[in-house]
This record gives C-alpha cells, sequence and structure tokens, in this order.
C-alpha cells in the first residue's frame, strides 16, 4: 500500500469494507424484452455477519434484487444489468464487482461463495447424505472422510442433524416440508459461503418450522452474512438488525431495524409498516 | 351421486383393458394349442418353417423370427437411446429458446408420419447406403434396426422433452446456486427428476420397435434364414405373420398363432420387467 492509505478518507473507505461484505451500488436491473427496468439504482450495504431484512409490497423488485446478487438471472439470457455489486474478497482488501463476471466458471465461484435459499424446499431427487454432499462435490472435494465431516457438521449446523442422522441414505423426499428447507440451508451452509440470500425461507411453512428456520437463521450470522426477503413484519423486526424497505424497484429507506420500525424517516414506509397497504 | 357415477366408469374402464388383455391371451393360447402340442420347447429351437405335403403337418419353428425381431430392436434401441436423450436434452436445457418452438414441431410431425412411409423410404434411399458402406445387399437386419431406430426417436426424444420439461424451474436453479455447471444439472437434476417419464419413453419405444411391421417388412429381407452377419436378411415375428397369414393353414396357422403368443409374452415382459426394474427402486 502507498503512503496515502493513512489519509483519513481511505481509512474510513478501508473500515466501511470491512463492514460491509457485500454493496449494491446504484442498481439497475431490466428483465430480458421488458420495456422498463424492475429495479431503479438501487444503493444496498450487506453488513458482516448482520441480518439484513428486504420489505415491501408484492411485485416491488425484492426477489429481483436477490437474483441480481448471484447472478442467478443470467440463467436467462438477455438480461440488462447497470451499476456495481461489490463483493469483498477475502484475499484482497479490494472489492470486486460480480456484475464483471463473465465466464461460466467465474459465476460457479460467486455462487459457491453467495449461496441462495427459495422460497419452496428444493431438495435435489438424491439421498439426505446426497443433497448435503452435492454442492462439496462440484466444488471439487475428493475425500470421502472430509466430504462426510462436512456434511456431518453442516446438518449439525442446521438444526436438522438429530432427525436425519438414522436416515441419510433415504431420499430427501421424505422429509416434510421445514425438514427439507433446513436441508437446503444445509446444503447451502455445507460450501461455507460469505453470504446466503434467503427469499421467504418460511413463507410455504407452519408456524413451528417457521420458528425453526428463524433459530437457525439468527444462530447462522455467526458465521455468515445474511439477506432476507420476507412479508412478514414479526419475522423482519424480529430477526433482523438491518432493513430496507422498496417500493416499484426503488429502495425507499434503509437503517437500523429498530429505526426502520419504531421511527422510519418516510411516510411510505411508515404506512407500509402499520399496514396501511401492501 | 356424480362422484360414485365416475368412480363406476373408471373402475370399468380399469377392468376392460385387464379384460381386453387377459381375453387376447386367452386366444392365442387356444389357437397355439395345436402347434404347442406338436413342437412343445422345440418350436423355440426349429430354424425351419416348412409345411408339409398336400398342407398337411409340417415342420415350424420361431427360432429365426424371434432372434430376428430381437435383434432389429437392440439396434434400434442401442441407436435410439442415447439419440433421443441427446436431442430431448439440447431441447430443454441448451438450445436457444427460437429454436425450441420449430425444432419442437419438426419432431412431433416425424413422429407422426405413417411407418410404411419409413419403411419405402428406407429401402429407396437408405439401403442402397447401407449396402455400399457395410456391404450386403442393402436390406437386411441393419437397415431394419436403423430404420427402426429412425423412426423412434422422435417419438422417444418428444416424450423425453415432456418429462424433462417438468423439472421445476426452482429446482434446476438450486443446482445453479449450488455452482452446478448445465452437464451437472442435466445428470444430477433433470434426468432423476424425469426418470418415470423416460423410462416410460424408452418402454413404449421398445413395444413399437417390436411390434413393427410394415417399415421392417420392406427393410428385413424377409427370407427365412439364421443371420450369420449384421448386414444378413432375416424375417421377424411381425413380418413373417403379414406375409404368411393368407395362406396358411392348421399347423402353420397354429403356428403362426404360437409366434404372436411369444411375442405378446416377450412384449409384456421386457416392459414389466423394465416398468419393475426401474421405477420400483430408487429415489423417487
Ligand atoms: N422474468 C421476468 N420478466 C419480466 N419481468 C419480471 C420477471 N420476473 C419479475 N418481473 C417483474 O419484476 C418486478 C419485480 O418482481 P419481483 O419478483 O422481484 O417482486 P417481489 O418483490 O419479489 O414480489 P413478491 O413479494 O411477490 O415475491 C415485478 O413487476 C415483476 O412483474
Ligand atoms: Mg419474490
Amino acid at each position: 500500500m502507498s503512503t496515502e492509505a493513512l489519509s483519513p478518507s481511505n481509512v474510513m473507505e478501508a473500515e466501511t469494507k470491512q463492514k460491509d461484505v457485500m454493496r449494491v451500488e446504484n442498481l439497475t436491473y431490466t428483465y430480458p424484452g421488458a420495456p422498463k427496468p424492475s429495479l431503479h439504482g438501487i444503493n444496498l450495504p450487506i453488513r458482516r455477519n448482520k441480518i439484513t431484512a428486504l420489505i415491501g409490497p408484492s411485485g416491488c423488485g425484492k426477489s429481483t434484487l436477490l437474483r441480481a446478487m448471484n447472478r442467478i438471472h443470467d440463467l436467462y439470457p438477455g438480461n440488462r444489468y447497470e451499476g456495481r455489486i461489490l463483493l469483498s474478497n477475502p484475499e484482497e482488501t479490494a472489492m470486486e464487482d460480480i456484475l464483471e463476471l463473465k465466464k461460466e466458471n467465474d459465476l460457479i465461484r460467486l455462487r459457491q461463495r453467495v449461496g441462495m435459499i427459495f422460497q419452496k424446499p428444493t431438495p435435489f431427487p438424491m439421498t439426505i447424505f446426497e443433497n448435503v454432499a452435492y454442492g462439496l462435490k462440484l466444488s471439487g472435494m475428493k475425500n470421502k472422510s472430509d466430504i462426510e465431516e462436512r456434511v456431518v457438521a453442516a446438518l449439525q449446523g442446521s438444526a436438522i442433524w438429530n432427525e436425519t442422522k438414522d436416515r441419510l441414505n433415504d431420499s430427501a423426499m421424505g422429509l416434510s416440508g421445514g425438514q427439507q428447507q433446513r436441508l437446503c440451508i444445509a446444503r447451502a451452509v455445507a460450501l461455507k459461503p460469505e453470504v446466503l440470500l434467503f427469499d421467504e425461507p418460511t413463507s410455504a411453512l407452519d408456524p413451528i418450522s417457521t420458528g425453526a428456520i428463524e433459530e437457525l437463521i439468527s444462530e447462522l450470522k455467526k458465521e455468515v452474512s445474511i439477506a432476507i426477503v420476507t412479508h412478514n413484519m414479526q419475522q423482519a423486526s424480529r430477526l433482523s438488525d438491518y432493513t430496507a424497505f422498496m417500493y416499484i424497484g426503488d429502495l425507499i429507506e434503509y437503517n437500523k431495524t429498530s429505526k426502520i420500525f419504531l421511527n422510519p424517516d418516510q411516510k411510505l414506509t411508515e404506512d407500509y409498516i402499520t399496514g396501511r397497504f401492501g | 351421486m356424480g362422484g360414485k357415477l365416475f368412480r363406476n366408469v373408471s373402475f370399468l374402464s380399469a377392468t376392460l383393458s385387464f379384460f381386453i388383455l387377459l381375453g387376447i391371451f386367452v386366444i392365442l393360447f387356444h389357437y397355439a394349442q395345436d402347434a404347442m402340442h406338436t413342437f412343445g420347447w422345440d418350436f423355440l429351437r426349429i430354424d425351419q418353417w416348412e409345411p408339409g405335403e398336400d398342407d398337411e403337418g409340417g415342420v415350424f419353428g420361431g427360432l429365426i423370427p424371434i432372434a430376428g425381431t430381437l435383434l432389429t430392436t437392440l439396434i434400434a434401441m442401442v441407436i435410439a437411446v442415447p439419440l433421443s436423450m441427446g436431442i430431448a436434452i439440447f431441447l430443454t436445457e441448451i438450445a436457444h429458446k427460437n429454436l425450441v418452438k420449430p425444432v419442437g414441431v419438426a419432431i412431433e410431425l416425424l413422429a407422426a408420419i405413417p411407418s410404411i412411409i419409413y419403411g419405402m423410404w428406407g429401402l429407396f434411399y437408405f439401403a442402397p447406403i447401407i449396402q455400399h458402406t457395410f456391404g450386403g445387399n442393402g436390406v437386411g437386419l441393419l437397415t431394419a434396426g436403423i430404420v427402426l431406430a429412425i423412426m423412434i426417436i422422435p417419438f422417444m426424444a418428444a416424450i423425453t422433452r415432456d418429462a424433462m420439461n417438468t423439472t421445476p424451474p426452482v429446482l434446476k436453479e438450486s443446482a445453479y446456486a449450488m455452482g452446478a455447471t448445465t452437464f451437472e444439472v442435466v445428470k444430477d437434476i433433470v434426468m432423476p427428476y424425469a426418470k418415470g417419464g423416460i423410462i416410460g419413453s424408452i418402454i413404449l419405444a421398445l413395444g413399437r420397435a417390436l411390434g413393427e411391421t410394415m417399415a421392417v417388412a420392406f427393410l428385413i429381407g424377409s427370407v427365412f434364414k439364421f443371420p450369420s452377419k449384421i448386414t444378413d436378411p432375416t424375417t421377424s415375428i411381425p413380418v413373417l405373420l403379414a406375409n404368411n397369414f393368407s395362406e396358411a393353414q392348421d399347423l402353420e396357422l397354429s403356428s403362426m398363432y404360437l409366434l404372436a403368443l411369444l411375442l405378446f409374452v416377450v412384449s409384456f415382459i421386457i416392459i414389466s420387467l423394465a416398468k419393475f426394474y426401474f421405477l420400483g427402486r430408487g429415489v423417487k
């Protein structure tokens, strides 16, 4: 580093880098063939080892934003991204812009670093063990006992070990919805990602399974940074440290969760949170 | 009330299909009695088809047509299964969406062409090519097998494609989200998910290949001779039946019923085996 690294502004910059694992900057996103962008100039930091909730009425672009953050949109050709999405790189001090990645291999590495859990549980048509081992094998792990160790650790870390330890070789399809969802979380956790993106992970589940998953998510933030989309205001306020409120493709307000829920700056945010619309 | 009626009707249809199956079996079995008593299990070993003097008696054996049927079907399946899978994977996972529609329609149209047209095309256009490339005299096991493969590929590919298309996009997305490549998604997610449909398409194609008459009649040569190499002409059960039915009497007719019964039983066994073996185990 050169001498100018010591100047106050650079120190500050370095500190926020430390604090943010990801930063969405001025992101405008257009779906293939869509006449207008679905996201307009979004700015959003994802703080390290914190939970960031994304709330807003249906169709406001929460999933769209989340799916940009691991470039899963790119499975369908013809998208347009403008702006930057920065991801901190453990090896370097500078953050890298994931929108610049082009090669399939780089996108694969990105998706292993930024994992995603979907609304409906999506167990793969394999055994419980294989579901969790799958990503590890994809990432090139060969040693059987290493894989086994990581699988067991992931299942334990995802609070589903006790229910599955006697049936690791059974089909994952035989688990209940809530168990399947925890299995999907275990599957993502096994890869030791830096960020986990959850898109309404409990909206298809009963209250007890929901409770288990919420507990698991707040436990997980010791290890990873988390962004979660939810329609459930209690869930957002219970679980998250920061909250972003979105409305028709714009990010209206971002702040500490307590601030957003107790004393939001924007009238729109207050109306949404108090249930006056949406 | 409506529910009860519906239940009765569907029960009736279900049992009816069972009774039709049973009926066919009983009729074939009944008319095959004569040949069964005369030849017993030797019927499977005799490689002759010689009517006696004055249409009395004679020696009839199933070895050659049975072998011909199984071999042409085998050749056809060996060629058709991998190609159909490739086409289906291309259409569901790889091709640009502007290409999927027209190619898909073309394949459905190919699947609907009557088999006699494949037979004629095979005889006049394809048999000379085979003759040129592999020797022999054009018609024979190989030609019949390849044209049979070309006939069943569109059919198998179309059903396999439909089965693969039922894989929920979010399931594929979650595999991509774990860092899978397209190849890995096809191999680990799409194929296992669509397994039932894929096996189903193979079984249906197999049944069609075993029983195909017209196209094979044009191409197999219809010679009652055991093939010694792959380009040799021979005959198959359906072809033999179609060629000889109008003149056959007594023991020959009964022998043909026995062949038909064998074809029926063999198809039935192959299809049940495939069904139970592939669908009855593993991850659903
Ligand atoms: N594949 C697509 N092509 C074009 N437009 C799309 C596509 N998917 C979503 N959109 C549009 O993008 C906007 C944002 O959708 P998105 O799914 O991100 O909303 P959301 O906030 O996740 O809503 P919900 O809470 O209902 O899940 C919507 O107006 C939607 O119509
Ligand atoms: Mg959504």
